[in-house]
């Protein structure tokens, strides 16, 4: 198998399938709750069940692809993006995925789901012996409800610390309501730059969703999903304990005048895969 | 369980209440951004319409006279000379709040399907018109496109793009809540009354 095709079954894996601690996560979410609630959640199920089974997109919105690579020394960074793209233009064809390319000066749709600085890639050198690629398949409706805040935020009395961070994210869940298709997996990324902390969060949604955080912040993530979750928009927004099924917490150092706070929402449909190249 | 079918009228509507679940069944068309824009903007208001607008105008006089609009863009395949949808969840309706009650009235809509609710001007068009908001299950792409029997026509396909295009659209058993109704009430705005009241106290809780 060539690099592009190994790309290609990433997508297809990734647009018609959901990592198995998200599906985990979602059943036990299924447990908690009752009446409407729990009816949109076994459909979220059942879509699971009968997009795998198919091999078909689970969601009509395949997302911005946004990769995360790590190349080991000598690997050309060229060769690499030349392979993202013939992937994606034959993953748009054959899986298919949805042309979401839109060039915004003229509004013309691409139609392969390449156009500029589209996928996006991230680079990162790497020490290991293997070629690694993460995918996300990001949809719209999530992204339009991420934010970013600069403390201290005196409407939400936020000041520079864990407790500003805490009001900030809880303020983006209560405006994004249901319109990010919740039950959401949530980003929550401080430093100095918007554009650092904005990657930072991005970055939160590759991991497991029951994975070991560093000593010291999961007990500010589960405070932050406990107080996500008592908020009860619920799946849909239509109420419900459960509004998130993570929060993930990061930080970067900062500049003694910034402390940027970016709050990166993710849908149920948390499509991610890694693909190891030997 | 409440069955609606197309061309649904004033009292079927009236019939139904929030937290109903619908199945829909008949014809009507996918729009969304620029679809709305569109056909507010230019079918609508604009005084010099192409024959290609005209006739599409007057297709939609037809299709959406006691039919339905779905907010979705989906995924779609061609096979054997006919379009199938392969996923189409529904997309979120918000972003067409300022179009979508003008469109209720002038072509007499009476389901607007789509995700997270709408606002003030959408109830109120509901309310007027006797329409209701059908709350789809955001995501489920593939459940959602088994229900969209066929694909009867597109229009603006190359313009627009597939998600963007309108495509008119056959439903069986399409499966939905209704969170708005023709009573003026708002599942969407009760919903988040509780959540502003949470809200304030959890924020004011401390650390």
């Amino acid at each position: 198998m060539d690099l592009e095709t190994g790309i290609f079954e990433l997508y297809r894996k990734v647009a018609t399938s959901l990592p198995p601690d998200v599906e985990e996560a979602l059943r036990g979410a299924l447990k908690r709750e009752r009446g409407r609630a729990r009816y949109f959640l076994e459909v979220i199920l059942e879509n699971i069940r009968i997009a795998r089974a198919k091999t078909l997109p689970l969601c009509q919105d395949t997302g911005i692809p946004i990769f995360f690579v790590e190349a080991p020394p000598g690997i050309s960074e060229q060769r690499i993006r030349e392979a993202i793209t013939r992937a994606t233009r034959r993953a748009t064809q054959e899986i298919p995925l949805r042309p979401n390319a839109v060039e915004p000066v003229t509004n013309t749709n691409s139609d392969d789901n390449t156009g500029r600085e589209f996928p996006i890639i991230y680079f990162r050198s790497s020490q290991k012996n293997n070629l690694r690629i993460d995918l996300l398949l990001k949809g719209g409706g999530s992204e339009n409800v991420s934010q970013i805040y600069k403390l201290p935020e005196e409407s939400l009395g936020a000041g520079r610390d864990l407790d500003g961070v805490r009001r900030c994210v809880l303020d983006a869940i209560n405006r994004a309501q249901g319109r990010g298709c919740p039950p959401y997996v949530v980003g929550v990324a401080v430093g100095g730059s918007v554009d650092q902390v904005s990657l930072l969060g991005k970055r939160l949604l590759l991991r497991r969703l029951d994975e070991e955080t560093e000593a010291g912040l999961s007990e500010f993530e589960t405070r932050l999903l406990r107080d996500i979750n008592s908020l009860g928009i619920g799946p849909f927004g239509l109420g419900g304990k459960t509004t998130a099924l993570a929060a993930h917490f990061d930080y970067a150092h900062r500049h003694p005048a910034t402390y940027i706070v970016a709050v990166t929402i993710s849908c149920w449909a948390h499509r991610r895969g890694r693909l190891i190249w030997r | 369980m409440k069955k609606l079918v197309t061309p649904i009228t004033d009292e079927d509507i009236l019939g139904v209440q929030i937290g109903d679940v619908i199945e829909l069944y008949g014809v009507g068309i996918t729009s969304r951004d620029m679809a709305h824009k569109y056909i507010v903007e230019r079918l609508m208001e604009s005084q010099n319409l192409s024959s290609e607008d005209l006739s599409i105008y007057h297709q939609l006089k037809e299709i959406l006279n006691g039919g339905f609009i779905y907010h979705s863009g989906p995924i779609v395949r061609r096979e054997d000379d006919r379009w199938r949808f392969i996923s189409s969840g529904p997309t979120t309706s918000i972003r067409t709040e300022l179009y979508q009650h003008r469109v209720i009235k002038h072509f007499n809509v009476k389901v607007v399907i789509g995700k997270g609710g709408m606002g003030e001007l959408t109830l109120k068009a509901c309310q007027d018109n006797k329409a209701i908001y059908l709350h789809g299950i955001g995501g489920a792409g593939v459940l959602n496109a088994e229900k969209v029997v066929e694909i009867l026509d597109v229009f603006k396909l190359k313009e627009f793009g597939t998600p963007e295009a309108i495509w008119k659209i056959k439903v069986e058993g399409f499966t939905g809540i209704v969170t708005m109704d023709a009573h003026g009430r708002s599942l969407h705005k009760e919903q988040l009354q509780k959540v502003k009241s949470k809200f304030k106290e959890i924020i004011v809780g401390g650390m």
